[in-house]
């Protein structure tokens, strides 16, 4: 399995041009505004007895009875599908690595609404694409275009991006 | 935003826990805020001890030494934070191609005399007797495009500098003598005080390349590495005049700093304690200076503009985008 990190998963949705900086090694001092939960994942041999896990002290993940719980506050359209295939792609790991029946669930903060996440046959073929598209921007010598939208003057990139 | 501490008095620097102390006479015992603190400046005599350097590597806080008479001696740079192999062997690569390395030289000389020019015309309209100065600086920065190698791209640039030294008696009202630039020791007050404030200059800009992924020791402007990280050398030639001439000027011009804050010993000149704080209080708030980025559409400060420096080379670094240096707009 060609590995990717969660956070490589969420930077793909928010921003091609993110994503390539940061798996260049371009980080800036604060990038607090990723859900980066993939790493922890990689790092930690995932076992059942996992809880919860808590990143970056503002991400809690939640391993109950086979669920993946996310606890967000709704940012953009963008942002969701950002945080919908990064939860999926952890689900996806984990039936790759044996662990069957996760699924996941988004809690959306600010209004208290959630999402139920289940990988589906589509969804599959879809990360895998991702992946397969992930690891291309990670070859290519230069940044790919930037979004230049409105998640950009949120964004940590912004000042380097548009200086 | 971060601090940068100045210390003046002697005594000891140390951790307890997770907070740095600065034990003194004149002031006992005073906490330093890690959180919001960014970079130490050390002028008095202080004691310290590698528990304190590991606490400010891992809090990545720069920390610049200055001897007794201020010059600086050196800074613990702690061990890269954000670090990109990448972005490495590219700055390298722009140093090694004679061409690449010329252009980004150009491009720093390009902003360091635009911003010298930009005060002398400042002063020239307050001033008489300058209109000659910014002529023959505009005439010799047309050089500039045409140098074939850095030494000759130097040669342009000294001369420049030449011309903009011989202006600031005019600048100061003769307040202060000043005939030649002397670096090696500083002469009289007004070398003095551009030692001083370009060590300053150097010190920050050293602090702000920390924070990004390039490499200090790769520079395009200056040979790399020659004792210094050359690299801060050339991004502070770009915001020498804009900060610490700036500073200079007015400093003198309101009779800030006066004979009485220097102290001259066997033909050297040095700003002493009460003179370095003056300047360092001027020196910060210059810094935190607010200013509109027309490009950003956001406030910034002027320290901020040095990162911004940082980011538009890594930009050119990575063929993004060509580096246009700073040139002060306002
Ligand atoms: S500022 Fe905009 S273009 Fe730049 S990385 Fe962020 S989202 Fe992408």
């Amino acid at each position: 399995m060609n590995l990717v990190t969660g956070t490589e998963i969420n930077y793909y949705f928010v921003c091609k041009h993110k994503l390539w900086l940061f798996t260049h090694g371009i980080n800036m001092e604060h990038n607090s505004d990723y859900v980066d939960i993939g790493n922890a994942l990689h790092e930690k041999s995932f076992t059942r007895e996992d809880k919860e896990i808590l990143i970056d002290g503002r991400i809690k993940i939640d391993f109950v009875r086979n669920q993946l719980e996310i606890h967000e506050t709704k940012k953009s359209k963008a942002m969701e599908e950002a945080t919908k295939y990064q939860i999926l792609y952890y689900i996806y790991y984990l039936k790759m690595k044996g662990v069957d029946g996760v699924t996941g669930v988004i809690h959306y903060m600010d209004n208290h609404s959630k999402e139920e996440i289940t990988l589906r046959e589509q969804n599959e073929e879809k990360i895998k694409q991702i992946i397969e598209e992930i690891n291309k921007i990670k070859e290519m010598d230069k940044p790919p275009q930037k979004v230049k939208s409105k998640v950009c003057t949120k964004c940590s990139y912004y000042e380097l991006c548009f200086c | 935003m971060k601090r940068s501490v100045y210390i003046n008095t002697n005594g000891r620097l140390s951790r307890k826990d997770n907070t740095l102390y600065l034990e003194s006479e004149t002031y006992g015992k005073k906490p330093i805020p890690v959180n919001n603190t960014q970079e130490i400046f050390l002028f008095g005599e202080i004691d310290l001890n590698t528990r304190l350097i590991n606490f400010l590597g891992q809090n990545n806080i720069t920390l610049h030494v200055f001897n007794y008479y201020g010059y600086y001696s050196g800074s613990f740079y702690p061990r890269e934070h954000l670090p990109s192999g990448f972005l490495l062997v590219k700055q390298v690569e722009k140093y090694k191609d004679e061409y690449e390395r010329l252009k980004i030289a150009k491009e720093i000389i390009n902003g360091a005399t635009h911003n010298i020019l930009k005060n002398v015309k400042y002063y020239s309209n307050r001033k008489e007797g300058l209109d000659e100065y910014v002529e023959r600086i505009e005439n010799e920065r047309k050089n500039v495009k045409d140098a074939k190698t850095i030494s000759e791209l130097m040669g342009v640039e000294g001369r420049i500098r030449n011309i903009y030294y011989s202006a600031f008696e005019i600048i100061i009202d003769g307040k202060f003598e000043f005939k030649n630039r002397t670096m090696n020791p500083p002469d009289n007050p007004i070398n003095a005080l551009i030692s001083f404030g370009n060590s300053m200059m150097y010190s920050t800009v050293l602090t702000e390349i920390y924070n990004t992924q390039l490499n200090p020791t790769i520079s395009y402007l200056h040979e790399p590495g020659e004792r210094r990280f050359s690299l801060s050398l050339d991004i502070s030639e770009i915001f020498k005049p804009i900060i610490v001439d700036r500073i200079i000027f007015s400093l003198v011009n309101q009779k800030m700093i006066r004979e009485e804050h220097f102290d001259q010993e066997l033909g050297m000149c040095y700003l002493n304690e009460k003179g370095r704080v003056i300047f360092q209080r001027e020196f910060d708030e210059k810094l935190a200076t607010i200013i509109k980025h027309p490009k950003l559409n956001r406030s910034v400060s002027y320290r901020r503009l040095v990162r911004l420096e940082c980011y538009k080379l890594i930009k050119h670094i990575l063929d993004e985008e060509e580096y246009e240096a700073l040139k002060m707009w306002w």
